[in-house]
């Protein structure tokens, strides 16, 4: 060790460290420009002149970079003679490159303005960074100094391109005035390494960050890039790293697991609109697929968020989204089922991005929003103008000179059309992952026809071998919702499969009693972070920590080089134990990722964990202030201010536990239910199944045959069988509800099942209470035979076909299919999701038993999503013919002396079209149950516009309400086709397993709170809570009415809202309570 | 009017979108004016109108409320609620005599860093532009 006494202040500082880096080391910055930590010190620039005192010696003005930290001496680094002298290097600096914003910005910090001198408009400062680094690191030495006085000069050797240059661009990265070195030294460009995150569309360096919100994240090195793996030099990011994270040496480790299952989820790949040249993607700049556009929509993408296209740079008038591109073709006979949804998003955001005059074109042949909500975006879109062209364009053809793009289609009235576009999107599809052969032959798994993993309709989630399972679009094409549901769906098939052994693995932890702190003053402790140089570098660590020192109840104050190390964990340990602190204070990043590490270290040294507090330095003052140093000192110090004012009203907090009734309320014993019902018995729990009908099946009862072959009654047997063979599930039929209390883990129910009373308690309630077919009023329904819905001409073709077979006095049968029946229209504006594949399947079945039938079709959209596409070409092939109606011009059934006739206006053809026909079947929509609302209120759960049950989230909570404890499948969440059903069932019972597994539910401490005193019961805050989780109580005190708010501390999740609508302080948020905010913005205040 | 006049500013952000997309700030080094000092609630839905006019009425120059994006909200809809708050603090503001452009509200969720610092500099500036607080 040496002592050092920097700024008149001594320091014992470790040796072998120039000057430089001892003062830094003490949290103080000095100015520099050539100085870098990965090269070799230079003393070129001069700018971090320091003054030194030594023994014997005058004082002197030394370059601190290159001189040594000897034991003894002072220093002074900001003095009225270094900042003079430092001023002049700068300006000098200035003069020779004005033009470098880089230098202009050190010479203003440095009090620099316009040089005095004349300016020589260089774009070299002589710095030598290109120079030292293309030798010392890249080990290539090609450009040096030639020439002497003011023929000096950067250059490779002989001034003349150099073989040994490798392009690599160190020397371009590194120049403070952004000279571009390598036109000196190479004609090769330099060839950027694609970031895949953004799909190639920005580059990446060597070692990364996958993409700002990756989990862990953590940096990784590019092994195929890394210039130190692949030719032992560079070693920059290890010098660098301050943490000594980075091991060159890591390689790639085999680990073997011993697993009762696997759940296979590879997902899917994106179509390469490079095998379909006619769309010119990759020859044209301008012709992007889907997700590169999504890069470019978002904040994070290349671009920032800004809606540019690649070629220019310039903001797009005119989009035209590529329908179908890799989807429904000849070689790939399925639909991707996403693509409509996303063009239709990408065109409103990009709306929203650039303005409304955007216009946006989608090439398409049916719009296919099948998904809940999906046809009311739909709608949206079109009435903010985005343009639905129905047309399967030839090809893209490129304007040389603007790089537009030209598109040649026709109109759907038969008129050429030729439009120019700025941009092209294609609407790309999925594929199966190209290792697909490969991870089945691995698992042992079959692929279906399309080299998806394949699945049966009844058991969607099992793959062909036992114990392996399957999730998410590696057996279908399919969206976020169904994703998350079928990933839920194979956690409860591995619940089910491995129930004895739930919980083997956990090892609970054990922590000291908690220190009572309650009435005890403030005993504050605040540890300032460095963070390596990611605080220290900007803010003044040393000052920041004298200031808090000085703070209220403050009694300790230090520094740490990384307060998130684990030797830091236990110096803070020792110093609660050493200063008997209550509360503590870490200045560093963001709580959102290290609270819980600190937590957990005090509650280790017996404090609750709830007397904490982080102020935020790095992502608030360093990193986003790195050029205004003092400023963002001063606003570290207002940020410590903040949170040790906060942290002086801290209180223990307690999470609190409701105990679990180990059983489940199921609500509906249709498909759904029960198969919820067997996943939960499986899984060890209780189940009390209600359903309001007689027998058990719902609408299953009702089908008859599937599009593959299988045999709904067959499976509907086996289940029903299961249900009633399995003990735990208690049946009520004819049941119905009567009342429905409580809350997550513990609910009671009163029913009443043929005729008699029942009551139970359970700590679930699953909601599968399912819904009807469309009864329709319209197309003569009801008052002619020869007019029926779907669902009953399956009863008829499979109850004796006798009627249909043709024989020689009964010709072949006229079959007229309407559909869009009571869906899609004013009413019910919503797309039933399964009476096109369904209308199919019984064309199929009608031309199966008799193939001379005409069978039409008379659709709007034709919605066979995924692998059911492929059962439209075959009805299409077996002669079925689809005609397509229009919304406003819908088909007329009428019966006259010759019998049924169907008049409808063809809009492919642009002619009225008279069928004469024997039946017309029509595609009855689905329709929620009138029961749901009676559920709905006493669950306390929203319902949809359209009167099915409303989920957390559409896209990724699919199975949960927002209340906690009460679960969603089948038909009650929108309408849907067997495996879906299935899926989100099983999903339902793992999302209700995850409470039922545990013996109590461990609630949020931070949760609101009634002050008795101040509560007087004018119930502002019971409507704004989003939880329903305030009531208005009375009860008798003292002979007088109190009227006041009771919070039901399982519901409530702590937002706060109640807190914001009390007008006297008599609801508040613990750990967030009015005061100690009010606390902070006092302190911010500076009072 | 001084010209190095430095408004203090205090933006309330909501854990969830809001203090993410900070973060995210911090993260991508994007520079924006230093005179912001946040605090971070569990939703925007927390923030008392009378944390803001206090604020407001004590010294600070202005106060910008952050939370998630219509329908993104952890707590459902406790945004929808924040915004009916944040118009109710707008008519309050006049009658405390307080420029309407002294408060403000936005949401930003958690990737969109290059907004929160762009709202951040637009904040600041505004704030500048109408000068100190009247009750500083």
């Amino acid at each position: 060790m040496i002592e050092l006494t920097i700024n008149g202040t001594k320091h014992e500082l470790s040796e072998g460290k120039s000057l430089l880096q001892s003062i830094e080391s003490v949290g103080l910055s000095v100015p520099k420009l050539c100085y870098h930590k990965a090269l070799l010190p230079y003393g070129a620039c001069r700018l971090c002149l320091v003054e030194i005192h030594q023994e014997g010696r005058n004082p002197s003005i030394q370059a601190s970079c290159s001189f040594p930290s000897i034991n003894g001496l002072s220093v002074f680094t900001d003095s009225d003679r270094v900042k003079k002298a430092r001023k002049i290097v700068a300006e000098l600096l200035v003069a020779r490159c004005p033009d470098s914003e880089n230098i202009r910005r050190i010479a203003f910090d440095l009090g620099v303005g316009e040089p005095r001198i004349k300016k020589k408009n260089d774009d070299c400062v002589y710095c030598g960074l290109c120079v030292r680094m293309c030798e010392e690191r890249m080990g290539r030495d090609v450009i040096s100094f030639s020439g002497r006085g003011p023929n000096k000069k950067v250059e490779p050797p002989f001034g003349k391109h150099n073989e040994m240059c490798w392009s690599c661009g160190a020397c371009n990265f590194i120049c403070p005035t952004n000279k571009v070195v390598t036109n000196l030294t190479s004609t090769n460009p330099l060839i950027p390494i694609p970031n895949p995150f953004n799909l190639g569309l920005d580059s990446k360096p060597a070692i990364h960050i996958l993409y700002p919100q990756a989990v862990p994240n953590t940096p990784a090195i590019d092994r195929e890039k890394c210039i130190h793996l692949n030719y032992d030099e560079c070693k920059i990011c290890e010098t660098v790293c301050e943490a000594k994270a980075i091991d060159y040496l890591q390689q790639e480790e085999k680990i073997e697991l011993n697993v009762g299952a696997v759940v296979l989820s590879p997902g899917f790949e994106l179509f390469d609109p490079k095998i379909k040249p006619e769309l010119g993607y990759g020859d044209y700049p301008n012709v992007i697929t889907s997700i590169e556009f999504e890069r470019i929509l978002s904040a994070s993408g290349p671009f920032s968020g800004h809606v540019l296209r690649p070629s220019d740079r310039q903001t797009p008038q005119k989009i035209a989204f590529i329908q179908c591109v890799g989807s429904r073709d000849a070689e790939r006979d399925y639909c991707s089922s996403v693509c409509c949804m996303y063009a239709t998003k990408e065109a409103l955001i990009a709306k929203e991005h650039i303005g409304s005059h955007l216009e946006c074109d989608i090439f398409f042949m049916d719009v296919r929003a099948h998904g809940k909500g999906f046809d009311e975006y739909y709608q949206r879109a079109i009435s903010s103008g985005v343009k639905y062209i129905r047309c399967r364009i030839p090809s893209i053809k490129e304007i040389p000179y603007t790089k537009n793009l030209l598109i040649q289609y026709l109109t759907e009235d038969d008129k050429k059309v030729s439009a120019e576009y700025d941009l092209v999107v294609l609407s790309v599809g999925m594929e199966p992952p190209k290792s697909v052969k490969e991870i089945a032959k691995t698992f042992g798994i079959e692929l279906n026809e399309f080299n998806f993993c394949k699945t049966s309709v009844f058991n969607p989630v099992e793959s062909s071998r036992e114990g392996i399972y399957v999730a998410g679009p590696f057996t279908e094409p399919k969206d976020i919702p169904e994703t998350v549901m079928h990933a839920s769906g194979a956690a409860s098939r591995v619940l089910s499969l491995l129930s004895d052994l739930r919980g083997s693995l956990i090892a609970e932890k054990e922590y000291p009693p908690e220190t009572d702190v309650v009435g005890k003053k403030p005993r504050i402790g605040v540890f300032v972070c460095h963070c390596g140089t990611n605080i220290a570098g900007v803010v003044n660590v040393p000052d920041v920590v004298e200031y808090s020192k000085k703070l209220p109840d403050v009694v300790f104050a230090d520094n740490n080089l990384y307060t998130c190390s684990n030797d830091t964990q236990e110096i803070i340990k020792e110093k609660i134990k050493e200063y008997n602190l209550n509360r503590v204070v870490v200045a560093s990043c963001t709580p959102r990722t290290h609270e819980p590490l600190f937590r957990n270290t005090i509650r280790e040294a017996g404090l609750n964990p709830y007397l904490f507090e982080m102020a935020n330095i790095r992502d608030q003052c360093s990193w986003v202030h790195m050029f205004e140093p003092e400023k963002a000192t001063e606003k570290s110090k207002d940020l410590i201010r903040s949170a040790v004012a906060k942290a002086r009203l801290l209180e223990p907090l307690q999470k609190s536990y409701v105990s679990v009734t180990k059983a489940a309320l199921i609500i509906g014993g249709g498909l759904a239910g029960m198969t919820s019902a067997v996943e939960l018995a499986n899984q060890g729990f209780e189940v009390h199944l209600v359903e309001k009908e007689k027998e058990l099946g719902g609408n299953l009862r009702h089908i008859q045959y599937l599009l593959n072959g299988e045999k709904p009654q067959d499976e509907l047997k086996k289940i029903i069988q299961r249900v009633n063979s399995i003990n735990k599930i208690n049946v009520y039929t004819q049941a119905e509800i009567k009342s429905l209390e409580g809350s997550v883990g513990h609910f009671k129910t009163i029913i009443t099942t043929n005729g008699t009373q029942k009551e139970f308690e359970h700590g679930v309630v699953i909601v599968a209470s399912g819904a009807k077919e469309y009864k329709p009023t319209e197309y003569l329904y009801g008052q002619d035979t020869s007019v029926m819905t779907h669902v009953e001409l399956e009863q008829r073709l499979i109850s004796g076909n006798e009627w249909l077979k043709e024989k020689k006095k009964q010709p072949a049968r006229t079959f007229v299919l309407i559909q869009c029946v009571g869906s899609r229209d004013k009413e019910r504006p919503y797309c039933s999701r399964i009476c096109c594949s369904e209308s199919i399947k019984n064309a199929l079945k009608i031309k199966e038993i008799s193939p001379n039938a005409n069978v039409y079709i008379l659709y709007r959209d034709i919605r066979t999503y995924g692998f059911r596409e492929s059962y439209y070409t075959k009805a299409r092939q077996k002669g079925v013919a689809f005609i397509r109606y229009d919304e406003d011009i819908k088909p007329i059934v009428s019966r006259n002396g010759h019998g049924l006739q169907v008049e409808v206006f063809d809009q492919t053809l642009r002619v009225a079209i008279e069928i004469p026909t024997d039946f017309v079947v029509l595609s009855a929509g689905v329709t929620p149950d009138e029961g749901n609302k009676t559920v709905a209120q006493f669950l306390k759960v929203p319902l949809t516009s359209d009167g099915f049950f409303l989920e957390a989230h559409m896209k990724l909570r699919p199975i949960d309400f927002a209340t906690e404890g009460v679960f969603l499948c089948g038909l009650a969440h929108s309408a849907k086709a067997i495996d879906e059903s299935i899926i989100q069932a099983q999903a339902a019972a793992s999302r209700a397993a995850t409470i039922l597994s545990k013996d109590f539910i461990e609630l949020e401490a931070t949760i609101s709170q009634v002050i008795e005193e101040n509560c007087d019961g004018c119930a502002f805050c019971v409507e704004p809570c989003p939880f329903k989780a305030i009531t208005l109580i009375e009860f008798m005190r003292n002979g007088v009415v109190k009227k006041m708010v009771e919070v039901n501390e399982s519901a409530c999740k702590g937002c706060g809202g109640c807190q914001a609508t009390c007008p006297k302080k008599g609801i508040i948020v613990k750990g967030f309570k009015l005061d100690q905010l009010y606390a902070q913005v006092n302190a911010i205040l500076g009072a | 009017m001084s010209k190095d006049f430095e408004p203090k500013i205090i933006a309330f952000c909501c854990n969830w979108c809001s203090y993410a997309g900070a973060d995210l700030a911090g993260v991508s080094r994007l520079q924006y004016p230093t005179n912001v000092r946040i605090i971070r609630v569990m939703c925007s839905n927390m923030v008392h109108p009378n944390l803001v006019i206090d604020a407001l009425t004590k010294g600070i120059d202005g106060v910008i409320m952050c939370g998630c994006h219509i329908g993104d909200c952890h707590y459902i809809e406790g945004n929808k609620s924040a915004q009916k708050r944040a118009d109710a603090i707008s008519l309050m503001l006049e009658d405390f005599g307080l420029e309407p452009e002294r408060f403000r509200l936005e949401w930003i969720s958690a990737s969109e860093s290059p907004k929160f610092a762009q709202t951040m500099k637009e904040v600041v500036d505004t704030v500048k532009k109408l000068g100190p607080s009247p009750y500083c």
